[in-house]
């Protein structure tokens, strides 16, 4: 009876929370469908928005910078974290942790601070310009790669690696073979890190953008005195809804294999470990 | 073996080139005047009365949504673990979801609800209560700012919580344990690792952010954040703004010090 009652107070805590975090998502959606221009009042439902986005030029050039930025930035940082993170590991104790501590820097650093001293230094030899905010954003990616690859290293048998060269394999061939599948999980999820949080970034491209390129953040912010134009708000529903729906996708897969997992992990005795890893 | 390390070159070659140089870059800013002369100025600027607010104000604020968040994360955590959700990743992916829409439009929805003929207040006015006046206030900023980082703080918690051993709870709850000792004495200490990284990962923006209280707080509260940014964007002293910079860097690195230790960050990644 009390295990019920508290069963049933659980869950309306967690709608209460969810609540929280959906209701701004809620607003958006309803807006996206609103045929009033101003914001506060209901003026009828319409699609026009969603016809909008596709022909608004402005909107259009700013996704595609955007996803430009996103996916160039955290290619370029997956490809210097991994190499770099299996270079540090190789490094002596004290490197290696000073390394790390530099590596900490841009995350523990308010964004604010990354954009301006990013900036300070851009002024003095490149124009403000997409290859400006391009740097900056690996700048602040690498570190998330690196962060989620060196524990896949750390996991990672070596011996698997010396055998193959024993056997006969060159390095290249040897890194290709052997460590890179081995650290596949961490790179994903190290790149798919960068991309969202280049996706969201408003504060450090701000700061370096210059004038004339726009990213999706900086065209909402720029626009937000003089109102913000519908279209977004249902480019954002649409881009939730895509996302959401590859969720959908990814935990049907992701969940099967899972339960794979969880009963490998009790038949090892693995306990905990292997039922936590993530995907 | 040492060979490997070579591998590292480019990153520290980045280091040294995106990290290193630009911070040298605001110190030199910081400690000149316009015409780059030496000068302490813009550092003391920071205890003049305006400057001093900002950041008393934005401590405040930071060091309180901290806290709520923790308040809130940690019932989260374990309500999802009690209902066995926990187990299932996608009432993570709900968590992090909201993220996928550009953080300035969810500010912006607040604003909506919030605001004097928002959603909020015709809503209580429809329930017959007294509409409120939160609008551009701190507690709107507030509510802005917990709305942002909550799902960093319950992330952080609920991987440390995970990572307890489900026997030592057992065990604390067959010796006669009840749920608030069980609390206090076993989840809450041995979840301290995840509880400091998501105290960094909320308290470091909240104290530095200028774009919620720019939306949320309609101007009238300034965060230094705010008074940064308009240094550098509109009155263009980037000399002062610089000097400010440095100030709160030093600042929050200073609060973050007894976490910097923590190798807890390499947890985050299990978040996908």
């Amino acid at each position: 009876m009390v295990d019920r009652l508290k069963n049933r107070l659980c869950r309306c805590y967690i709608f209460l929370i969810m609540l929280f975090l959906y209701a701004p998502i809620l607003v958006l959606f309803a807006s996206s469908f609103n045929d009033s221009k101003s914001r506060v009042s209901w003026g009828g439902f319409t699609f026009r928005w969603y016809a909008g986005v596709f022909s608004s030029r402005s909107i259009m050039k700013a996704l595609y910078t955007t996803l430009a930025l996103a996916l160039l930035s955290a290619l370029i940082a997956t490809v210097i974290g991994v190499v770099g993170a299996i270079g540090i590991t190789a490094m002596r104790q004290r490197n290696y942790q000073i390394v790390m501590a530099f590596t900490n820097i841009p995350m523990l650093n308010a964004d604010i601070v990354t954009g301006i001293t990013l900036m300070l230094w851009f002024v003095r030899f490149i124009p403000l310009g997409f290859m400006s905010v391009l740097l900056a954003h690996i700048t602040f990616n690498i570190p998330y790669v690196i962060l989620s690859v060196i524990p896949k290293l750390q996991q990672m048998n070596i011996s698997m690696y010396e055998a193959a060269r024993d056997l006969g394999a060159n390095s290249v061939y040897a890194f290709f073979k052997i460590v890179l599948p081995q650290l596949f999980s961490g790179i994903l999820s190290g790149f798919f890190m960068a991309f969202t949080i280049s996706m969201d970034d408003f504060v450090v491209t701000y700061f370096t953008k210059g004038a004339g390129v726009n990213t999706l953040s900086t065209m909402i912010y720029g626009e937000m005195k003089k109102g913000i134009k519908p279209e977004l708000y249902a480019l954002s529903t649409l881009i939730f809804a895509l996302v959401f729906i590859i969720l959908l996708i990814v935990n049907r897969i992701g969940g099967k294999e899972e339960e794979g997992r969880t009963i490998r992990g009790r038949i090892g005795a693995g306990g905990n470990d292997s039922v936590r890893e993530p995907d | 073996m040492k060979r490997r390390s070579i591998l590292a070159g480019p990153y520290i070659l980045w280091i040294i080139g995106f990290t290193v140089i630009p911070l040298f870059f605001l110190v030199k800013y910081a400690l000149t005047d316009r015409n780059g002369l030496f000068t302490l100025e813009n550092i003391f600027a920071m205890f003049e009365p305006v400057h001093l607010k900002a950041l008393v104000f934005s401590t405040e604020v930071a060091v309180l949504c901290t806290a709520i968040c923790i308040v809130l994360s940690y019932p989260l955590v374990l309500s999802l673990k009690r209902l066995g959700l926990d187990k299932q990743s996608f009432s993570l992916y709900m968590l992090i979801l909201p993220m996928w829409i550009n953080f300035i439009l969810r500010l912006l929805a607040w604003q909506m609800i919030l605001s004097n003929n928002g959603i909020l207040n015709y809503f209580l006015t429809s329930i017959g209560l007294r509409p409120l006046a939160i609008a551009n206030s701190r507690t709107a900023i507030m509510i802005g700012i917990v709305y942002d980082y909550l799902p960093y703080m319950v992330l952080a918690i609920y991987n440390a919580v995970a990572e307890i051993n489900e026997d030592i709870i057992e065990a604390a709850r067959d010796l006669g344990a009840g749920g608030f000792l069980v609390f206090f004495r076993i989840i809450l200490p041995l979840s301290v690792p995840g509880l400091l990284s998501g105290i960094v990962m909320v308290f470091v923006p909240s104290m530095t952010s200028f774009v919620t209280a720019n939306i949320l707080g309609g101007g009238k509260e300034q965060l230094i954040g705010n008074v940064i940014e308009e240094e550098f964007m509109t009155t263009m002293n980037w000399n002062l703004g610089s000097g400010l910079s440095l100030i709160l860097m030093v600042f929050v690195l200073i609060s973050m010090t007894f976490t910097a230790r923590n190798e807890s960050y390499e947890k985050e990644s299990k978040i996908w």
